[in-house]
C-alpha cells in the first residue's frame, strides 16, 4: 500500500524495555494504599470526633457530616485491603517494571527539584533550569537547543504572566537583582 | 421562543473581536493540548485555567471552553493518523479511521471526523439551549433537600453504574468529599481537620488538586510507556472536504443515532468513552454489511466521533442548569467558574443571563470556528508530534506550578499539587477512578451545606428526604442506582429461574 504522503516518525531511544523485572505487583501496592487510607480515616475519624459530632441547638456538628464520611471512607478501605489480599489477579499484574520506574523517577526528581529550587530561586530561575536541565540530560537534545528552549519559554511566561496578565509568581535572588 | 433572543443577545456579546481572538487562542492551545501525548481535555482546561484567572467571566469561560473543543478536535488527528487515541473517547475512532490512513484516505477520515464532531457538538447545543432555560427555571423551586437529594444521585449514579470496583469507587469519592471539608466550617466558623497547620486553613483547593492529579500525574503515566511513533502526514483540500459533505445524507441514521446516544449518556454521569463504543457498536449492528466495519468505512469514524462530541457537550447541561458537572472536565469547568465567584446552579440563569447566554453562544461559534480551524490547518499541528516528548514534559510541569502558584498564590500549593501527582499516579494504576473524586472535590461543600440546611429545617429528622413527591423520587432512585448492581443481579437470576420454567411449559 504505497501512497504519496510523507510519513511522520518519532523514535524512542530511551523506551523501558518490555523484559524489565518487576519492582512492584499491583497487589502489594494496593495493600500498601489501602492501609495508608485507612490511617487517614482513623485520623480524620478522630480529630473530627473530637470536634463535634453530635447535634446542638443549631443542627449538626461541624464535624457530624465528615466523621460519617471517614467511616465510610475506613469501611471501604477495609474491604479494599481484604479484596486485596484474596486477589489472585492482583497478584499476577505489574504495577510498575524496573525500566518503567526509572523512566518515572526520570521525571519525578526533577520535578521534586524543581518545587525545591522555586522556593529558595524563584519559579522563572527554576523553570529555566528544569527545561534545560531535562532536554539535555534526559531528553539528550542538543545543548543549544535545550538552552535555546528553556530561556524562549521561561521569557514568554515571566512576559505573559507577571507582565501582561499580572499573575505575581515566585521569586528569588536573580529577579531581585534586577529590580522584580 | 424567549431562549431565541436570549441567545441572540449572547452572540451580540460574544461578537467584538477580542473574544473572537480569545476564542481562536483557546482553540489552537486546545488543538495543541489534544494532539500531545498523555494530555486531554480534562488536563488541558487544568493547566491553562491560570491564563484566564485576570479575564472577566465571560471571555474566560468562552476560553476554556474553547480550550476544551479544541482538545476534543485533536483527539481526532492522533487517533487517525497516528492510530493513538489522544483519549479514551477516541478509541473507537481508531477502529476505521487508522485504517483509512493507511489506504491514503486519512484526508477523508479527518473530515469525516470533524464534520461529525461538529454536527455531534451542534445537536447537543441546541439541547442545552432549550432544555437548560426550563431545568434551571424548574430548579428554582428547590429547597435544601431536593439539592441534596440531587447530589446524593450524582454520587450514587457513580457508585452504582461506574464499571471500576464499587469499593474503589467509594473510596474516591469519600476521600475527595472528606478533603472538601478542610479548613474553616462556613456554617459554624469553625476549624476542621487542619492539625494546626496554617497552610491547611485556606483548605485544599480543588483547581490545585486537578492540577496535580491530571497533570503531573499524566506525565508520570507518559513516561512509562513506549514514546515511539509512526503515522501518516495529511493535507486537507477542498474537493476532498466537498466530496465527503456530499455523502454526509446519506448517514443521517448513524448520525442522528450517535447524536442521541451521546446527548443522553453526556447528561448522565459516565460519559463519553461509553457513548462512543455504543456509537460505534450500534452503527456496525445496523449495517448490512457489518464485516466492512474495521477495515476502513468511513460511517465507523462517523458513528463515534458524533456520540463523543454530543456527549463531551451535553455534559455541560446539568452543570449550567443544576450545577452538577456531568464529567471531569464540565467538573474543572465549574470550579473555574467558581473562582470567579460565579454560582453554577439554576440561579445562574436569572442573575448572570449575559454570561449564560454568552457562554452557549460560544458553544456554537466556537464549533463553527474549530471546524474551519481545523480543517484548514491540520498538517501543522499533526507534526507537533514531532517536537520530542522530553522537551514537552518539563514544559508541562512549569505550566502546571505556574497554574497551582497562582490560585492562591501560596507555595504551598505547588508542593499539593506534587502530592496530588504522585497520589493520581498511584490511584490510575491500581483502578481507583478520579472522576468521583474530582466530582465529590467540587461538589463537596455544597452537598454538605444543603445535607445541614435541610436537617436544620426539619430539626434532625432524616424523613425530610421524603417530604414530598419530588423529593422522594430522587433520593429514592438515588438509593436505587447506587444498589443497582446487586439489584441488576438479583432480578437477572430471576429471569434465569423463569425462563427455562416457560420453556418447560
Amino acid at each position: 500500500m504505497s501512497n504519496s504522503e510523507v510519513e511522520i516518525v518519532v523514535d524512542d531511544p530511551t523506551a523501558p524495555e518490555a523484559d524489565s523485572p518487576d519492582v512492584a505487583s499491583n497487589r502489594v501496592v494496593d495493600v500498601v494504599v489501602s492501609l495508608l487510607l485507612l490511617a487517614l480515616a482513623a485520623t480524620l475519624g478522630w480529630d473530627n470526633w473530637r470536634t463535634g459530632i453530635g447535634w446542638d441547638s443549631t443542627g449538626p456538628q461541624p464535624g457530624y457530616f465528615p466523621f460519617y464520611l471517614s467511616v465510610v471512607l475506613g469501611g471501604a478501605s477495609l474491604y479494599g485491603l481484604v479484596a486485596a489480599f484474596l486477589s489472585r489477579k492482583e497478584a499476577r499484574e505489574t504495577f510498575v517494571t524496573r525500566a518503567q520506574a526509572r523512566r518515572v523517577m526520570a521525571v519525578f526528581v526533577p520535578t521534586l527539584l524543581f518545587c525545591l529550587l522555586t522556593q529558595f530561586l524563584g519559579l522563572y530561575v527554576a523553570s529555566f533550569l528544569l527545561i534545560a536541565g531535562f532536554m539535555r540530560l534526559v531528553g539528550k537534545i542538543a545543548l543549544w537547543k535545550s538552552l535555546l528552549t528553556a530561556v524562549a519559554f521561561t521569557a514568554v511566561m515571566f512576559v505573559t504572566f507577571d507582565i501582561a496578565f499580572d499573575v505575581i509568581m515566585p521569586k528569588g535572588p536573580l529577579e531581585a537583582a534586577f529590580g522584580y | 421562543m424567549e431562549a431565541f433572543g436570549l441567545l441572540l443577545h449572547g452572540f451580540a456579546v460574544l461578537l467584538t473581536w477580542k473574544t473572537l481572538v480569545l476564542m481562536m487562542v483557546g482553540l489552537v492551545l486546545g488543538i495543541f493540548v489534544g494532539v500531545l501525548p498523555g494530555l486531554g481535555g480534562p488536563n488541558g482546561v487544568a493547566i491553562l485555567l491560570p491564563l484566564t484567572f485576570t479575564m472577566d467571566p465571560t471571555s474566560a469561560i468562552v476560553m476554556l471552553s474553547c480550550i476544551y473543543w479544541g482538545a476534543l478536535f485533536g483527539g481526532a488527528i492522533t487517533s487517525i493518523l497516528f492510530n493513538i487515541p489522544g483519549e479514551a473517547w477516541s478509541v473507537a475512532t481508531t477502529f476505521d479511521g487508522y485504517p483509512m490512513a493507511q489506504q491514503g484516505r486519512a484526508a477523508e477520515a479527518l473530515t469525516a471526523a470533524f464534520t461529525s464532531s461538529f454536527i455531534g457538538s451542534l445537536v447537543a447545543v441546541l439541547l442545552i439551549t432549550f432544555l437548560a432555560p426550563l431545568i434551571s427555571s424548574f430548579a428554582l423551586k428547590f429547597g435544601p433537600p431536593e439539592f441534596f437529594a440531587v447530589y446524593l444521585l450524582t454520587f450514587c449514579s457513580f457508585v452504582g453504574l461506574g464499571r471500576e470496583a464499587k469499593h474503589k469507587t467509594v473510596i474516591s469519592m469519600s476521600l475527595g468529599l472528606l478533603l472538601a471539608g478542610v479548613g474553616m466550617d462556613t456554617v459554624s466558623g469553625q476549624l476542621r481537620m487542619t492539625f494546626g497547620s496554617a497552610e491547611l486553613l485556606r483548605g485544599i483547593n480543588f483547581l490545585v488538586a486537578v492540577i496535580g492529579l491530571f497533570g503531573i500525574s499524566e506525565i508520570l503515566l507518559t513516561m512509562e510507556e513506549r514514546l515511539a511513533l509512526r503515522g501518516h502526514a495529511a493535507a486537507i483540500s477542498l474537493r476532498v472536504v466537498l466530496s465527503v459533505w456530499k455523502d454526509l445524507p446519506k448517514y443521517w441514521v448513524t448520525l442522528l443515532r450517535s447524536s442521541f446516544i451521546g446527548c443522553w449518556l453526556g447528561i448522565t454521569p459516565g460519559g463519553a468513552i461509553a457513548a462512543s463504543f455504543m456509537g460505534y457498536n450500534l452503527a456496525k449492528r445496523f449495517a448490512k454489511d457489518p464485516d466492512s466495519f474495521g477495515k476502513g468505512r468511513i460511517e465507523g469514524v462517523f458513528a463515534p466521533e458524533t456520540a463523543a462530541h454530543a456527549s463531551g457537550t451535553s455534559a455541560l447541561l446539568p452543570m449550567l442548569a443544576l450545577g452538577i458537572p456531568g464529567s471531569g472536565t464540565a467538573a474543572i469547568l465549574l470550579g473555574g467558574l467558581m473562582v470567579w465567584g460565579l454560582n453554577p446552579g439554576p440561579l445562574l440563569f436569572v442573575e448572570h443571563k449575559d454570561f449564560v447566554w454568552g457562554l452557549i453562544a460560544s458553544m456554537y461559534l466556537g464549533n463553527v470556528v474549530g471546524l474551519i480551524l481545523v480543517l484548514t490547518t491540520v498538517p501543522i499541528f499533526a507534526s507537533i508530534l514531532r517536537v520530542p516528548f522530553a522537551a514537552v514534559a518539563p514544559m508541562i510541569v512549569v505550566s502546571c506550578a505556574i497554574g497551582a502558584y497562582a490560585i492562591q498564590n501560596a507555595m504551598f500549593d505547588i508542593w499539593l499539587m506534587l502530592g496530588f501527582g504522585v497520589v493520581g499516579y498511584v490511584f490510575k494504576k491500581i483502578g481507583i477512578p478520579l472522576a468521583p473524586f474530582t466530582l465529590a472535590l467540587v461538589l463537596g461543600s455544597r452537598a454538605e451545606d444543603a445535607f445541614r440546611l435541610s436537617m436544620i429545617g426539619s430539626g434532625g429528622d432524616m424523613k425530610v428526604f421524603w417530604s414530598n413527591g419530588l423529593v422522594g423520587s430522587i433520593t429514592t432512585l438515588a438509593i436505587l442506582l447506587l444498589f443497582w448492581p446487586v439489584l441488576d443481579k438479583a432480578f437477572g437470576s430471576l429471569g434465569r429461574l423463569w425462563r427455562p420454567a416457560k420453556v418447560a411449559g
